[in-house]
């Protein structure tokens, strides 16, 4: 139990795919103009990263190792295009304001990653911790960067008025993603290099 | 001029790094040097107006005569992961030097997500063939022009005496945002 | 080697054939819901399906869109869903609802891609930009900025997204006149 536990923790602290191994970089840039949409690609991957990696650590032994990453790009493009259409169908907002990165999912590293270091290796029930941590791990790193835009850029909070009268327009553009993602780096660097 | 203002648009004004973050991993993965940048770039370009043809041709001759645009995901991403295996083997069979030049980039191409980025979003844009090709070139030579450009930034960064906890990539994600800053100024331009 | 890479892409294309299938209801359904409130918000009460009596006309070589909205038997009003390639970041989709004399009731934006913060103000909700065009009379009403000697207030810092607005709103009433001129 302490073990699969260790294994859930492992992605949200030690092991964030974002703050500590600077993967997923392009949604996670791109789609964290607020907190709500940072959240909802952020569990959209992670709805796709703990499939796929049950379904590949179920069928790995049935795949030959010279057309595996063929093949887990096709289980991984499926569960995508599968997300893809149910959120057409029951959040069309949120299926608007994803636009193109929910098709890119598919090409996001974290999930290629697991499925070649961690699911094609271990079992179906330790695939899918490792692929929860992980995305939890995503899910609260792109809460929590498109909350500092949202609430420096736009002066609310999940679509809460905070401040009035907004805020720092750059923070929702373009470069203001770079620089809220290279300050929280830096914060993290400092706190976890504190700790050690 | 429809071409003119396609090009000038995906190079400077829409730069698919800078403003549309596709691309970001090779972006701040092999943009130490500015040589590395350079072939990373060219391997992009060729590839990426080889997988805008192939999608065109995919998208109007074969997902929508079956009506299954809905596949469009799954058939990108296998079309173009099979595009960088060939151009692979063409290349090493026809040019060996150029092999040994762009090689060892185009297996990371497959899983850039600015090549399927631009696949899906000439199909989403409705261009036609020759506008997918002359506007894929563009955006190609635009994220060259990015990562040339932040190399070189990188280059001299490395000697500078920045503070323990923004070494590496912190400064440099934030001198990504300077240079995002700095293209914006382009946003007039069409 | 080739027969269980077959047979993954063969069982996974099944998988999302059935759940497209189980999606496509609801996702004609979104999409209708869509384009039925949006109607519902530029157009007086209305009691037929405006989705259905549709006529397309082209204006300026750009396609218009022309829903009739009837309540009882007579037309109580038009939505003209148009839009404007002289946008800031691309095109702006509009949807303007007119009386059958002309006078517009109000107007939605269906799609842009000017910048947040800025353009975006076109936007109901976001700014009063939008609430200045209703009851007016385009015939009255001239559809152009006040910087190019026309009655609207332009957003500020805004202009080319506020003049793409007035292009798309005055395609609209073009689109409109050429419907009923008929």
């Amino acid at each position: 139990m302490n073990n699969n536990l260790r294994l859930f923790t492992r992605g949200i602290i030690k092991e964030n795919p974002t703050f500590v191994l600077l993967l997923g970089m392009c949604p996670t840039l791109g789609t964290t103009t607020s907190a709500v949409t940072g959240m909802g690609m952020g569990l959209a991957t992670l709805f796709v990263l703990t499939l796929s990696n049950m379904v590949i650590s179920l069928v790995k032994r049935q795949i030959p190792d010279k057309v595996r990453i063929p093949a887990y790009i096709v289980i991984i493009a499926s569960f995508v295009t599968v997300v893809q259409l149910c959120m057409e169908a029951y959040v069309p907002s949120l299926y608007k304001a994803l636009g193109v990165f929910l098709p890119l999912i598919v090409v996001n590293c974290i999930i290629l990653g697991r499925a070649e270091a961690f699911a094609s290796k271990n079992g179906v029930g330790a695939s899918a911790l490792d692929g929860l941590g992980i995305g939890v791990g995503f899910t609260l790193s792109l809460t929590l960067l498109g909350l500092v835009r949202e609430v420096l850029g736009a002066g609310s909070a999940f679509g809460v008025q905070i401040f009035p009268g907004g805020g720092i327009l750059i923070f929702v553009l373009a470069p203001g993603a770079f620089f809220a993602l290279g300050y929280l780096l830096a914060l993290f660097n400092k706190f976890t290099a504190k700790i050690r | 001029m429809e071409y003119v203002l396609i090009i000038i648009g995906s190079i400077f004004v829409n730069n698919i790094v800078l403003a549309q973050f596709f691309g970001i991993c090779p972006f701040l993965g092999v943009s130490n040097r500015v040589e590395t940048s350079l072939g990373m770039g060219a391997a992009v370009t060729f590839v990426m107006a080889l997988a805008a043809v192939a999608a065109y041709l995919i998208q109007y001759y074969v997902l929508v005569p079956l009506h299954i645009e809905y596949m469009q995901t799954i058939v990108f991403i296998l079309v173009i992961a099979m595009l960088v295996q060939m151009v692979e083997l063409v290349l090493k069979k026809v040019s060996p030097p150029l092999y040994q030049a762009l090689g060892i980039f185009l297996p990371l191409i497959t899983t850039n997500c600015a090549v399927l980025g631009v696949a899906l979003l000439l199909v989403q844009k409705e261009l036609e063939l020759l506008q997918s090709v002359v506007y894929s070139t563009a955006t190609a030579i635009g994220f060259a022009l990015a990562l040339t450009i932040f190399a070189g930034i990188r280059e001299s960064l490395e000697l500078e005496d920045v503070p323990p906890a923004m070494r590496g990539l912190p400064i440099a994600i934030i001198t990504a945002g300077i240079l995002a800053m700095a293209f914006m100024g382009f946003s007039g331009l069409v | 080697m080739i027969f269980s890479l077959l047979a993954i892409t063969f069982v996974s294309a099944a998988a999302v054939g059935v759940v497209y299938r189980v999606t496509s209801g609801p996702i004609a359904a979104a999409k209708a819901e869509n384009s039925q409130t949006s109607l519902r918000q530029v157009l007086p009460p209305f009691d037929n399906r405006p989705a259905e009596n549709v006529r397309t006309v082209v204006v300026d070589g750009a396609e218009a869109k022309v829903y009739t909205a009837t309540s009882g038997d007579t037309v109580c009003g038009y939505a003209v869903e148009t839009l404007s390639r002289k946008g800031f970041g691309g095109e702006v989709v509009l949807m303007v609802g007119f009386k059958p004399d002309g006078e517009i009731v109000d107007i939605e934006v269906l799609g842009h891609k000017e910048t947040q913060g800025l353009g975006d103000k076109i936007e109901r909700g976001k700014s009063d930009f939008s609430v200045q065009f209703r009851g007016k009379n385009p015939a009255t009403f001239h559809l152009s900025v006040r910087k190019d000697g026309g009655d609207v207030d332009a957003i500020t810092a805004s202009t080319i997204s506020s003049r793409a607005y007035a292009d798309a709103v005055n395609r609209a009433y073009l689109a409109l006149k050429q419907v009923s001129n008929e």
